[in-house]
């Protein structure tokens, strides 16, 4: 589990019996948690301008789009004078270490939860936070039933993966498209997953088949999306998210079938392993890759034509918003609402492309750039 | 097996229990006794013809060549297994060593532009160091490998996440680092430099294991550590050497990665500790140590991604691949059981 806390509390030493209830409740928790619980538990009295506890707790902090939560949430937080308790798992799934961050939150007495679920798992520890008073928000995706949190900042991934979904219809100019589909995994189901690789199929105009599965449409037939054409799904490979599994599964997907030219990528890194396999055999020319993300990096690769589109999302602005809003509830403000005609609080999502193509809203690569995350 | 004995019957004179013509099922046993190779490598054709079979394209020279290429990174893992495995004892942290290495030699050049070479020598220097202090945990404090090795594999990764931030390094291609992805044709067949260096390491691996006394002695205290001891073998120096040797094929695995990702990713290799258990044991390596050899373990690699690849050539959901993987390693081990109990 990593944890740190951006403020380090001052007051630690005048809350001595705060401190020993806090220990007790504490015991089987973590010691560095408890560490920093005492601390932040003096802003349970604070009415107005008092420092208020708050709990980021992540998926991982191996992605630099988690890395990038943490980063903007730790800079808001010193502007609101919040005092900030960052956990995450040590690996997509990990409910457990985010289980123990949510117990954490509630006998520190934070004011609320910012998270990135990892499963299902966690729903039970986030209605006991939600009894104990925490304003839960989901970030990056809603939980399942989205009810489980207050409310949820996220991307409308669907929305994203369409994006991408129609800027391919549109570059096919009528061709017939051959797909290979690079998806997160294949032993669990997560939202993020499904949406962007449903979103992707409706942007070209092809009927995912279905609401809760990826790999249920059509195998071939017709896309609606631009001028329309045929279109053949050649494969469904998971990548877990990572360069090294987008090249395994692209290769295969190439063994599968060599006239592959859209590929879908779930992420910018899937889609980096997707263009080292087409590159290494000879065909980065012909294959367009459309990924998900917006970090300053894949944004180069825009620029460079290794992707052909990239959907930008904005991870930092879920965090900033979510430590914001709970800040200002602390002190007596409203609690947030969500998107008009959605079920969240959308952060928005645009898509970058360095070809502009008629009829749909891309930004430049450098105009997308001015709002990337890492580096 | 359980054979009934009648407490009845005069004991057979010994020459004539020497002379009794062996069963088939003894013959084999005998021969699968001798080779531990033998029995994954009849898996593995056994596996390429039936997928050839399902799928054309499957028996694709420029397919058989991506399977090889794939394999590279575990193949390497997997000669640093084995040698520990055949200690009787078990790595855990492999594929975070891996990491580790492979994120700081892509960060030295692209970050601190260090010339390639040197950020190679870096990173295999950390990686034999790193598993130096796992050999130390285990001879020194005499802890079970399964536990030292839990424990550095939390370290090492943590280590990596602090040192990488989560970001991913791209490096320009022609740094030599990325030799390793360069492709070499062999006739049909295009490799990488990669697959060309795992197979040197395979080579001077099973060299050693075979042909010196260091390997017969890694073998001796896989087998029986107080045997080895009593023979006048310095138990703790064959074991740190072990994880020594772990660390440079650690190395290998490592550039080959960089090579395949092009740059450092800190989630590319995540799984690679349990992949590489895999090949061993498939490859017929004992988890109970002093049996098995590295050849075995690159057939072993091989037979997972034949199964991942052909499986995925036949438009099958991949979890069947998961499946299947599974599968191999329970009749491995069984096999592996099976030899060890009867009688040779």
């Amino acid at each position: 589990m990593n944890i740190s806390s951006s403020q380090a509390s001052s007051r630690r030493s005048r809350r001595t019996g705060v401190a020993a209830i806090g220990v007790s409740v504490c015991l089987g928790a973590t010691l560095a948690a408890c560490g920093s619980s005492n601390g932040s538990s003096s802003s349970s009295a604070s009415g107005g301008g008092g420092k208020v506890g708050v709990s980021l707790i992540l998926k991982t902090l191996t992605n630099p789009y988690f890395v990038s939560m943490e980063k903007d949430a730790k800079t808001q937080a010193a502007k609101d004078n919040v005092s900030l308790t960052v956990a995450a798992g040590n690996s997509d799934g990990d409910t457990q270490t985010q289980i123990t961050a949510i117990d954490n939150a509630i006998s520190r007495g934070d004011k609320g939860i910012l998270i990135t679920t990892n499963g299902d798992a966690v729903n039970a520890a986030l209605n006991r936070a939600k009894q104990a008073g925490l304003f839960v928000i989901a970030l990056d995706t809603a939980p399942n039933p989205a009810s489980i949190a207050n409310i949820t900042y996220a991307t409308d991934n669907e929305q994203a993966g369409k994006l991408d979904g129609q800027y391919a219809a549109a570059a096919l100019n009528g061709k017939p498209a051959v797909i290979a589909m690079l998806d997160l995994f294949n032993n669990q189901v997560v939202s993020v997953d499904i949406n962007r690789d449903h979103g992707f199929l409706e942007g070209m105009g092809i009927d995912p088949g279905s609401k809760t599965e990826n790999g249920k449409e059509a195998k071939s037939g017709k896309y609606t999306g631009g001028k329309g054409g045929s279109y053949t799904v050649a494969c469904h490979q998971p990548t877990q998210g990572a360069i090294d599994g987008g090249r395994t599964a692209m290769e295969n997907c190439l063994s599968a079938n060599p006239d592959i030219n859209v590929v879908y990528a779930i992420n910018e890194p899937a889609g980096e392993g997707a263009y080292n396999a087409l590159k290494a055999a000879g065909k980065e020319k012909n294959v367009a890759i459309y990924a998900i993300d917006g970090s300053c990096a894949g944004l180069k690769n825009v620029t460079s034509g290794e992707f052909a589109a990239d959907a930008v999302q904005y991870p930092g602005k879920m965090a900033a918003l979510g430590v914001d809003s709970i800040a200002k509830l602390a002190r007596g403000g409203s609690k947030p609402s969500v998107t008009g005609g959605k079920s969240f609080y959308d952060t928005g999502t645009a898509l970058a492309a360095a070809k502009p193509l008629g009829g749909l809203t891309v930004q430049s690569p450098s105009q997308a750039a001015s709002a990337c995350w890492g580096n | 097996m359980t054979t009934h004995v009648d407490p009845q019957a005069t004991p057979a004179p010994a020459e004539e229990l020497l002379n009794r013509p062996a069963t088939p099922a003894q013959r084999i046993h005998s021969v699968l006794h001798r080779q531990p190779a033998l029995s994954p490598a009849i898996v593995l054709v056994l596996a390429a013809v039936v997928f050839s079979l399902v799928n054309d394209r499957f028996y694709a020279l420029q397919n058989l060549s991506l399977v090889i290429q794939q394999v590279a990174v575990i193949g390497s893992l997997a000669v640093g297994q084995t040698v520990i495995i055949l200690t009787a004892g078990i790595d855990l942290s492999i594929g975070a060593v891996m990491v580790l290495a492979s994120l700081l030699m892509s960060k030295l050049v692209a970050d601190n532009h260090w010339p390639g070479g040197v950020a190679l020598l870096a990173g295999a220097v950390v990686a034999i160091a790193a598993q130096a202090l796992n050999g130390l945990l285990v001879t020194k404090i005499k802890l079970p490998p399964f536990i030292v090795t839990l424990g550095t594999l939390s370290i090492f990764t943590a280590i990596t996440l602090i040192y990488a931030k989560g970001q991913t390094i791209a490096l320009q291609p022609g740094n030599i680092l990325m030799w390793t992805a360069n492709t070499v044709s062999l006739g049909q067949l295009n490799l990488t430099n990669g697959v060309l260096i795992m197979i040197a390491l395979y080579a001077v691996i099973g060299y050693a294991l075979r042909y010196t006394a260091w390997g017969r002695h890694l073998y001796a205290v896989g087998d029986d550590v107080e045997a080895a001891r009593l023979a006048g073998i310095s138990v703790n120096r064959v074991l740190l050497s072990a994880y020594m040797v772990g660390g440079f094929a650690i190395a290998v695995g490592a550039w080959i990665l960089v090579g395949r990702v092009g740059g450092g990713d800190p989630n590319s290799g995540l799984n690679a500790n349990l992949q590489s258990i895999t090949a061993v044991v498939i490859g017929g390596t004992s988890l109970f140590g002093g049996r098995g050899v590295v050849l075995g373990s690159l057939i072993g690699a091989l037979i997972v991604q034949v199964f991942v690849n052909g499986l995925a050539l036949a438009g099958i959901d991949p979890n069947y691949q998961v499946l299947a993987v599974g599968i191999l390693v329970i009749a491995a081990v069984s096999v592996d059981q099976w030899i060890r109990s009867v009688k040779s």
